[in-house]
């Protein structure tokens, strides 16, 4: 008996085969835009194997977090490679993150029936700046002790829950030890434990669903009377895939060998935070438009300008499909609507990288 | 009565676990006075951040020679400022805060003035401690 006949009659390998065999991808001028998704998954993986490589010798404590990562980078075989890995496949994959959510919302595959795929999907999305939020504590250098005590301190302007949210958040009153301990076990369980789930949800959804087409192209399918042109997913579809994450792989060792990622200098938390500090790329925008708030605003907080904004934006991306009745006129506002906060967030980030501080 | 039985087990699972994920509440910092170190190494126009129990203070020696001091904590996202000797001015870097040498909020978006401090020198020691 060979193994495949062996494996066929214990497991449900023969609907597997003729589900892989059906499942077909559509052609037209949106398709490139399937890869993010994948492309976002393959850098998730990256962290998956390189994250955990990495725990085998990373000591989170205040004490020792900083010299364990100096250990893996200057004395462990590799080390710097799989730190440096690590550090800039978190960067992409927020980058394909982004890249997949604005594809998304342009190609409007939020809608029925795909709702459930959405919420997880962008479920994921903010867990993965959680990821590199609390995974950016766990070197204790400098420049992540401060980005940590500014991003942790932002709820504090809550009336109310504002300083338990605070005190919850660091594990205490200040950035201490205690918030290193606190942010490596959700960074290293409590986040991957539900991404895992998320993924699963989102991944065996879109299975199900299949690959959403825009309205536009779907419209054209309509006037002709006749499907849309579509590639087998194995291998035409896989081949693809595979020949995108070969280059991002190839990236990636191309970024971590001739930029390698710097540790910076140890936190101290009695030191002042050092001239020009500012934190990852990704959360420039909201770190530019903190530095444009006033001081308060109507005896209010300044802050809450910007975050109120932010978050009222953040809880308008979770409910998008119900948000938008899916007519042409609603479609045409979403896109403005995204294409804004597109041109908001990437000037504010401009600004940032290119002005001083003083 | 299944229902009852099941919020009675997911309240019993998640009740203990919520109250783990609170941390304890530890006593507030009574520290009431620190050494600032050597007042003769603290040049005119200079400052220097110390601790002052588990929160950095800065203690600054004016161009005249008179010395302030104040909670380092910037009052806007809790980073910890400095002095700039160019502007004469205390400083956050992490979104532009300034703070002139009484401690007052001047420009950028700190809500507050930093909180001062008594500075006394005993010999060549700088003395901090809280305001009564």
């Amino acid at each position: 008996m060979s193994v495949r006949t062996w494996l066929e009659e214990r497991t449900p390998l023969v609907a597997v085969q003729e589900a892989i065999d059906h499942k077909s991808v559509p052609r037209h001028r949106y398709s490139a835009f399937y890869f993010l998704g994948g492309m976002t998954l393959f850098f998730f993986g990256v962290q998956v194997v390189t994250g955990a490589l990495l725990l085998l010798y990373y000591r989170p404590s205040a004490s020792e977090a900083y010299e364990s990562v100096s250990f893996i980078m200057t004395s462990v075989p590799f080390g710097w490679l799989v730190r440096s890995i690590h550090a800039w496949s978190a960067n992409l994959m927020i980058g394909a993150a982004f890249a997949h959510l604005f594809s998304v919302i342009y190609l409007h595959a939020y809608r029925k029936p795909r709702e459930v795929t959405w919420l997880s999907g962008v479920l994921v999305f903010f867990i993965v700046f959680a990821f590199g939020f609390s995974g950016y504590l766990l070197p204790w250098n400098e420049l992540a002790f401060f980005a940590t005590r500014v991003g942790t301190n932002m709820p504090a302007v809550l009336p109310g829950i504002g300083d338990h949210l605070v005190y919850f958040m660091r594990g205490g009153r200040d950035v201490t030890g205690a918030t290193l301990t606190r942010f490596f076990g959700v960074h290293v369980a409590i986040l991957p434990a539900l991404t895992t789930a998320l993924l699963a949800i989102h991944i065996a959804l879109i299975q199900y669903h299949g690959m959403s087409v825009s309205p536009s192209e779907e419209g054209r399918v309509e006037r002709t009377g006749k499907p849309g042109p579509s590639m087998p997913f194995v291998p035409h579809f896989m081949l693809r895939e595979l020949f995108g994450w070969t280059v991002a792989l190839a990236l990636l060792a191309g970024l971590s060998a001739f930029l390698p990622w710097e540790l910076g200098r140890k936190a101290n938390v009695f030191a002042s935070a050092p001239a020009g500090i500012r934190p990852e790329w990704y959360f420039l925008w909201m770190f530019q438009a903190l530095k444009y708030a006033p001081a308060t605003f109507f005896g209010m907080s300044g802050e809450l300008l910007v975050l109120v904004p932010v978050n009222i934006g953040v809880l308008a991306l979770i409910l998008l499909p119900f948000l938008d009745p899916n007519t042409a006129r609603s479609r045409r506002i979403i896109k403005v609507l995204a294409t804004i906060a597109l041109i908001f967030m990437v000037a504010m980030t401009a600004l940032a990288l290119r002005g001083g501080t003083a | 009565m299944l229902g009852i039985w099941g919020v009675g087990v997911v309240a019993s699972v998640v009740y203990p676990i919520l109250r783990f994920l609170s941390p304890p509440e530890v006593a507030e910092d009574s520290t009431q006075e620190v050494s600032a170190g050597k007042a003769s190494s603290l040049l005119p126009n200079s400052g220097r951040v110390v601790p002052f129990g588990a929160e950095p203070a800065i203690v600054i020696r004016l161009a005249g020679g008179e010395l302030r001091a104040f909670t380092a904590v910037c009052t806007h996202l809790s980073c910890t400022v400095q002095y700039r000797d160019d502007l004469h001015q205390i400083w956050c870097a992490c979104h532009n805060g300034h703070y002139d040498l009484t401690g007052r909020n001047v420009s950028g978006p700190p809500p507050r003035p930093l909180t001062s401090y008594v500075v006394n020198v005993k010999g060549d020691e700088i003395f901090l401690s809280r305001k009564a």
